[in-house]
């Protein structure tokens, strides 16, 4: 089976700066890959790159949508990367703070809708249906990641934790089949991110989602992921199941550093 | 609350002020017979007024200080007297109706020439509108909006006198007109943001106005265009009293069309979009919204509502020149949108009255117009940042909501 999402040899230079150094990744379809490495390894510019946020030097990007065409993405902007069923999330969380929760979703549907601004000032009634069509999913969506008791409430008055998953639920709104969470439990305590560990299975499993995350809390990501990369540098140095990763002698050099011989 | 401190802090403040004050209040420079005079007790009355006033300050500040802790306190917003005057329809509709009875009694009442500076203040809300979609929703700072204005106002005087175009043929085409050039100038500056957006616009804004100024064989230079004709009406002649009447309530009209356009608009998925554009561009673009388009049309339709407000403004006045395009006139226009309040149709119209009905009614204090203007403005940028009437979110209700699927 050809893999949903396949990157080849990307690479990425800011001036003089290698940040990413040919890096072979891919996600097949319904799996849960994670991408971890040190602070600073250039795991949230592999995500800028393939979401079209940078622009990489160099290197492949490919969606293959199951049961439709293949898109090269390499280059395109933010916004088609989207269109074409890549969502993300941001590691600082960037919802929309001063608009209600319902509209932060209703934003994600954005791509999927079509009214105009002649729509928009006429209010006919293809134009009307699709406004009410959008509320409901919206809110089917709120429902469905636990967070309908805050549907009217500002987006920037949610406690933490539910800030993360309404940006998970923005996220989903746009009806994506690759899901990137940029370190989805920072912050988070025990419980919330055990909630979070169950909202992600429950996406691969109901929506079919699959997911690529970047994630510090090494217990979600082991119990989590069918498959681990692992960055440094730029440059991938490992890959494997959590079993393989857990043992590799690389990843434990990056993490934990060289024992010197005398 | 009186302790050494404050008292301590309040004379370093009074002391401050007379020290600033010092050469305008208390030096006068005789110039016939030459001599110096000095004030003195000037100085004192300034003093004792810095004095009494940096206490009423510090009450505010700490009063507003509480305000915000018990916000947070409590996790949600205090509802403030007009918002709440705004949510609650049985308040709401009655005051409406007797605004909307007042402003079409209003001709009738009162005379010519407060009828004029009703119509100017309804150009106002039109156009206030119009900006308010550019820097209220989209979170454009736009300084250069006057441009549009001129464009509007120039395309009916120079279609007029050149082709005989008359008032309704050309409000369309000066609305056309001036969409494309928000289009020609949002091209360049869709990579900018902020300070440096506002600068571009800024310099935009002047092009304009020189270009006007200068390019005598186009617009008839410094000197401007006069007898622009007034709006017809199916071919009757009108006496000036009725034309007046008339563009009054033409303005109406427009303002009318404008408040439900701009509403519709702002309820609108593209409305959304514009918003959601203010609050986050990369976050904007990740949730699958174009960038571009959204500025453009934020731009473009933002100079729609300035180009329409020019040609009501050159048929109201009946002569133009370059003038009245200057960089103040973007500042009054933007003013009027901060302190009504960004975002808020309410807040818009409510800054336009203010702002253009109370220096007319406060011709008194005209000298001291620009200093009360600073001075409201930095009070209200301190006590209210959100303007007069500020932003209120759609909410909506769920009941027998279907998805579309599961």
């Amino acid at each position: 089976m050809a893999p949903i999402l396949d990157v080849t040899q990307l690479t990425m230079d800011f001036g003089g700066l290698r940040a990413l150094d040919s890096i072979d990744f891919h996600i097949n379809e319904g799996e849960i890959v994670a991408l971890i490495g040190p602070n600073g390894a250039g795991k949230t510019t592999f995500f800028n790159c393939i979401t079209g946020i940078y622009a990489p030097t160099r290197g492949q990007v490919t969606l293959q949508r199951p049961r439709a065409e293949t898109v090269n993405i390499k280059g395109l902007k933010p916004n088609q990367v989207t269109e074409a069923g890549m969502a993300r999330t941001f590691q600082n969380i960037r919802l929309f703070q001063n608009m209600t929760v319902l509209e932060n979703v209703m934003i994600g549907r954005h791509c999927r809708l079509k009214a105009g601004i002649p729509g928009a000032l006429l209010r006919n009634r293809a134009t009307i249906a699709e406004e009410e069509q959008v509320i409901a999913d919206s809110y089917h969506m709120l429902e469905k990641i636990g967070l309908s008791q805050y549907v009217n409430e500002f987006a920037k008055n949610l406690p933490y934790g539910a800030q993360r998953r309404l940006e998970i639920a923005r996220a989903m709104a746009t009806e994506p089949f690759i899901l990137l969470l940029d370190e989805p439990a920072a912050g988070m305590n025990a419980q919330e991110t055990q909630e979070l560990d169950d909202l992600i299975i429950r996406i691969r499993e109901e929506e079919g989602i699959s997911i690529l995350l970047i994630e510090h809390d090494m217990k979600l990501v082991m119990s989590l992921s069918d498959r681990i990369y692992v960055v440094d540098y730029g440059k991938k140095i490992a890959e494997g199941s959590p079993a393989e990763i857990k043992n590799d002698p690389a990843v434990i050099k990056a993490y934990l550093g060289e024992e010197i011989d005398a | 609350m009186l302790n050494v401190q404050e008292l301590k802090k309040s004379v370093l403040t009074a002391i401050w002020f007379m020290f600033l004050t010092f050469p305008i209040m208390v030096i006068k420079v005789n110039t016939i017979n030459q001599t110096v005079e000095w004030h003195w007790l000037r100085m004192l009355y300034v003093g004792v007024g810095a004095f009494a006033l940096s206490f009423v300050w510090r009450y505010l500040i700490k009063r507003k200080e509480a305000g915000t802790r018990k916000e947070v306190e409590e996790g949600e917003g205090r509802v403030l007297l007009t918002q709440r005057l705004l949510q609650e329809p049985r308040l709401f509709r009655p005051i409406v109706a007797l605004l909307a009875l007042f402003l079409l009694i209003f001709p009738f009442v009162f005379s010519m020439y407060q009828t004029n500076i009703m119509t100017t203040a309804l150009i106002y809300v039109v156009v206030g509108l119009g900006l308010n979609i550019v820097v209220g929703l989209a979170g454009l700072l736009d300084l250069g909006y006057v441009a549009f204005y001129a464009v509007g106002a120039y395309s009916y005087a120079l279609l007029n006198l050149h082709f005989g175009l008359g008032f309704w043929t050309v409000l369309p085409i000066g609305a056309g007109l001036a969409f494309i050039c928000g289009i020609i100038l949002g091209f360049p500056v869709l990579r900018l943001r902020g300070d440096y957006l506002a600068i571009v616009t800024l310099g935009f804004g002047e092009i304009i106005r020189l270009v006007l100024e200068n390019w005598n064989a186009f617009s008839k230079g410094p000197s401007g265009i006069a007898n622009i004709p007034r709006p017809g009406l199916f071919g009757l002649d009108l006496s000036l009293h009725q034309s007046h009447i008339y563009i009054y309530y033409l303005m109406i009209a427009m303002a009318i069309f404008t408040i439900f356009a701009v509403k519709r608009l702002q309820n609108s998925r593209i409305g959304r979009a514009w918003i959601a554009l203010r609050e986050d561009e990369i976050a904007c673009q990740a949730m699958g919204i174009d960038k571009t388009r959204t500025k453009l049309s934020a731009f473009a339709l933002g100079a729609t509502w300035a180009g329409m407000g020019g040609v009501m403004f050159a048929a109201k006045t009946t002569f133009i020149n370059p003038a009245s395009f200057t960089i103040w006139e973007s500042i009054i226009i933007l003013c009027v949108v901060v302190l009504g309040g960004m975002g808020s149709i309410v807040g818009v119209a409510c800054g336009a009255a203010i702002l253009i009905l109370l220096p007319e009614y406060l011709r008194a204090f005209s000298e001291y117009r620009m200093l009360i203007f600073g001075v409201v403005l930095v009070m209200m940028m301190v006590f209210r940042p959100g303007g007069f009437i500020s932003e209120v979110r759609q909410t909506y209700e769920f009941k027998g909501l279907k998805p579309s699927k599961n």
